[in-house]
């Protein structure tokens, strides 16, 4: 058990609007971080712009609110020069996925030690209500009045394709299958994304809408866990199979399928393939994945990086600057 | 480089064409002596042949070498040792390594350096440079056979044919290194082949090639610019550029502060040999990441300041475009940042291998909001060291990011390096919060000198959030009331302004000069001898010479307005003179301006010089 309560990690009067996904999330990060257990001296939270990038404001630890898509590189500089840190990098869409998609990448495919979470709510907010990186095609915005026409990323997409180890899915208003993702990510080593479908009151109200009620999970979401089949329906009626390249929704009873024909949930499978079609999902032929979608063991930079200090330390004969001083050609002048 | 300043610096310089009897060292020693002789230099030539008439190809006893002494003055000897040892083979490195100067440059054939290259060159292992213990960044390794024949692969030469003029492309590369104008190569050759147009055709195309490697992968050899005399005070001494002096400063700054030191950084020339030699030194806990980009860079030294370690970031102009948004984080967070910015020809990819100091006045106020930050000039190559250590010093002490400023002169410039003694350098303490503030301690509290203290993350009861947004002073919270920030943007100010720099020394004739010399940075040098020929003239001239740029020295304004004239020279359009005028009541210099993306030439110094002392 864990010596720390939620309490010990709120700080303040959290702004967000009424009803929005963020207040839900911090309450289930909170929760997590005390089930964790990791004292809050020992944690930093890094955001970068944008309405869920406030959330350091109301955290017990050590943060920095930073500048536009740039959590992930700071994040990085913090976790590579002090390993003890736990660090948790917080961005919404377009500050994780427009301007810092490319930190996004890179902290991924360095698979360095960052618990990252990626609140969507496809739209900007505090701009108040431009259409994000996330946002489908056609959508309209105050910045595409008559709808965009261009296609929207999919987080676990960008993140499979950046060779991410670690992708779960959540819904903010879920504060269980939250802090159970929450407490995955950060048990996992190495760079994690959490992608947490939220939902904006105000500019894009609705957008998670078939996932955001408990019914409403219970009819189009599946969770998924390492090692059970994947079933899922009012009444686990229905379940996934693999058919040809892709997968495919049965019901189980019918046409002879058994729950033994189900697929089950491998998070830790390197190869990505299945892992990626379940977080391609989409309703409403197909439920929407949460849960921990892949989860696999990798060498992580910043040990990487201590490690090769270790290792040239042990090789090279310097070991303080005169020392290395000394490592080149020197003449006398008397 | 120019020509007649790049001897006048140098004041002299070997070069060593070695390689197989049949390689043409010769003929390249010949054209390389013949351009330099044209433009006016003194040369001295030493053609070393080998000891064996016939020896076999690759053989030890084949090597044939040429060296070439080019002076400004009178040179009497080809020199003892060389600057720049070409070497085809690798026989021609086994033997004539022992004629390079210590830190000299060394390009060689990689075609050449196969293993059974290195079996007749006697080597005992694959790695020849590990085994003569030659460091590799002195090395220009090419693949010059390969390029050569697809330089002529369209020639309808056989190979043969176009292995011989693998001596070409070698002399192009050194052309390159030296800036000599290859027209003059072409004319040579025109003439000597005047029979054979092809031969010269297919040379010519290959100098060229030469050449252009050379500037494509912007070659550079740290000694051409040696521009410090050797120094008269006892001691022991290395070379050593900027760049490695800089990375130098911050190795001993982080050790004496008992940091980690962190640099974060993506390549960009002339930068990158910070990055290099930082990332060779793990065994001192040296920890480097070669970023995704220049705003990585930044950012994740700003995020390791944050965690506690000396964060830093290299980079040259176009970089610090790219960085000023984080730059200006660390403003408002007031966290420590060490931000290098080694200059070069702009606006855009403007110059990338050439010098300049156009780069002032974005360091100073290129950011978004008042966002004052100190700003250090290293003067000259190894003044880099100590540029180094003195902007980690008050980065750490003041809690602010800082600007060191070199240029690409100072940068890949060597100089007499005096080892320093851990024990003599200035001692680098930290704000950091003491424990008896536990409680009552807010992040913008401030001490005696206007500096906010440190809680490094890990301290328990510190726990506190900075950001980019405003912040209130006492208690650090979000605030946009419009006092604080006017307050907020006080504090932020004063607290540059309070930290304490060297007042500016004055040069030459300080108590009766009727001209006052005023520059700073990487100009130091040819200041410096432009008022020596000056004075030697029987004019009475002074130097003040900037280093600290922001804050400016105290005495300043005492200075600037004791002598009659002042003239302020830099490699800008007057960013420098500008800066002072708007902090120097009443200060009207006259200027000397010029942005060529070379260093000063001296003698044109002392004749614009000369017209307004006249005047």
């Amino acid at each position: 058990m864990s010596e720390f309560t939620a309490q010990d990690y709120k700080k303040g009067q959290p702004r967000w609007c009424p009803g929005c996904g963020d207040h839900f999330f911090l309450a289930s990060l909170q929760k997590a971080m005390a089930e964790i257990g990791v004292a809050p001296e020992d944690i930093a939270v890094i955001s970068g712009i944008g309405c869920s990038s406030r959330l350091p404001h109301y955290m017990a630890t050590y943060g920095m609110n930073t500048i536009h898509g740039r959590a992930a590189a700071i994040a990085t500089g913090c976790k590579v020069s002090n390993k003890n840190l736990t660090v948790w990098q917080v961005s919404g869409d377009g500050d994780g996925l427009a301007i810092g998609g490319n930190h996004f990448i890179h902290a991924n495919r360095r698979n360095i030690d960052l618990n990252m979470i990626l609140l969507n709510n496809r739209i900007y907010g505090l701009t108040k209500g431009q259409y994000s990186p996330t946002s489908p095609r056609g959508f309209v915005s105050k910045s595409s009045p008559y709808g965009t026409v261009e296609d929207p990323f999919r987080p676990a997409e960008l993140c499979f394709g950046a060779r991410g180890h670690f992708f779960a899915r959540c819904v903010a208003s879920d504060a269980k299958g939250t802090v159970e993702v929450l407490k995955a990510a950060y048990a996992h080593k190495g760079a994690s994304v959490t992608e947490v479908l939220q939902n904006c009151v105000i500019f894009n109200d609705g957008t998670h809408e078939s996932v955001y009620t408990n019914e409403g999970r219970k009819k189009n979401a599946i969770y998924l866990e390492h090692g059970k089949p994947m079933i899922f329906g009012e009444n686990n009626e229905f379940g996934l199979v693999q058919e040809g390249f892709g997968l495919k929704v049965v019901k189980i009873g019918e046409n002879g399928v058994t729950e033994k024909d189900i697929l089950v949930h491998d998070a830790h499978c390197e190869d990505n393939t299945l892992q990626l079609k379940l977080a391609m999902m989409e309703g409403p032929d197909f439920p929407i994945a949460l849960g921990v979608i892949r989860d696999v063991a990798a060498p992580t930079y910043d040990e990487a990086v201590d490690a090769q200090i270790e290792e040239v330390k042990a090789k090279k004969p310097y070991h303080s600057f005169e020392e290395l001083l000394e490592t080149n050609d020197i003449w006398e002048v008397k | 480089m120019a020509e007649k300043l790049e001897i006048k610096e140098l004041d002299q310089v070997a070069v060593r064409f070695s390689g197989d009897s049949g390689d043409g060292m010769q003929l390249a020693g010949n054209i390389f002596s013949t351009i330099s002789a044209t433009v006016g230099n003194s040369i001295s030539t030493f053609p070393d042949y080998p000891a064996d008439i016939r020896a076999p190809q690759g053989s030890l006893t084949g090597v044939s070498g040429f060296q070439v002494h080019i002076g400004a003055g009178k040179v009497y000897t080809p020199g003892d040792k060389c600057d720049v040892l070409v070497a085809m083979n690798a026989a021609a490195l086994k033997t004539q390594y022992r004629y390079a100067k210590p830190g000299g440059a060394i390009i060689i054939d990689t075609d050449s350096f196969k293993e059974k290259d290195l079996e007749k060159a006697q080597f005992k292992t694959n790695d020849p440079l590990a085994e003569m213990n030659i460091d590799a960044d002195r090395v220009i390794a090419c693949p010059i056979t390969t390029m050569v024949k697809d330089c002529l692969k369209d020639s309808g030469m056989d190979v043969k044919a176009m292995l011989k003029c693998r001596n070409m492309f070698a002399l192009g590369l050194v052309c390159y290194l030296f800036d000599r104008d290859l027209n003059i190569a072409f004319n040579f050759l025109k003439e000597k082949f005047a029979k054979k147009p092809g031969v010269a055709e297919a040379n010519i195309k290959v100098i060229q090639a030469g050449y252009d490697y050379g500037a494509n992968t912007h070659s550079s050899v740290a000694n051409v610019y040696r521009i410090e005399s050797k120094h008269k005070e006892p001691g022991r001494y290395m070379d050593i550029t900027g760049n490695k002096a800089t990375a130098y400063g911050l190795i001993a700054a982080a050790e004496k502060a008992g940091l980690r030191l962190f640099l974060g950084s993506y390549p960009i020339t002339p930068a990158t040999d910070i990055l290099h030699e930082l990332s060779k030194h793990k065994s001192l806990g040296v920890t480097t990441v070669q970023c995704e980009d220049e705003i990585a860079g930044c950012s994740s030294a700003l995020g390791a300041s944050f965690a506690g370690a000396l964060g830093c970031t290299s980079t040259s102009g176009p970089g610090i475009c790219l960085k000023s948004e984080a730059i200006n984080l660390a403003v408002i967070l007031e966290l420590p940042l060490v931000v290098m910015d080694v200059q070069r020809g702009g606006p855009a990819t403007g110059l990338p291998t050439k010098s300049e100091q156009t780069d002032l006045l974005q360091v100073l106020y290129g950011r978004n909001g008042e966002s004052p930050m100190p700003v250090i000039a290293a003067t000259s190559p190894t003044d880099c060291f100590d540029a180094a250590y003195q902007a980690c010093k008050i980065a750490l002490e003041h809690m602010t990011p800082v600007v060191l400023m070199t240029d690409a002169y100072i940068a890949n410039g060597s100089g007499a390096f005096k080892l320093p003694k851990m024990s003599d350098l200035a001692s680098i303490v930290p704000p950091y919060v003491p424990e008896e503030l536990k409680g009552k301690w807010t992040p913008y509290m401030r001490n005696e000198n206007g500096v906010r203290y440190w809680a490094v993350p890990g301290r328990k009861g510190f726990a506190h959030i900075l950001g980019g947004l405003e912040k209130d002073n006492a208690t650090g919270a979000i605030s946009t009331n419009p006092e604080n920030h006017d307050l907020m943007c006080r504090l932020r100010a004063e607290k540059v302004e309070k930290i304490a720099v060297p007042d500016v020394e004055v040069l030459g004739d300080k108590d009766d000069a009727e001209l006052l010399l005023v520059g700073f940075g990487g100009t130091y040098g040819h200041l410096h001898a432009a008022m020596d020929e000056m004075r030697a003239a029987g004019k009475k001239v002074a130097l003040a010479h900037f280093k600290f740029i922001n804050p400016l020295p105290k005495n300043t304004s005492e200075v600037l307005k004791k002598y009659k004239k002042v003239v302020v020279a830099e490699q800008n359009l007057g960013q420098f003179a500008g800066y002072l005028r708007m902090k120097v009541d009443g200060f009207v210099p006259y200027q000397f301006n010029e942005v060529k993306g070379q260093p000063f030439v001296v003698s044109e110094l002392v004749d614009a010089f000369n017209k307004i002392y006249d005047k």
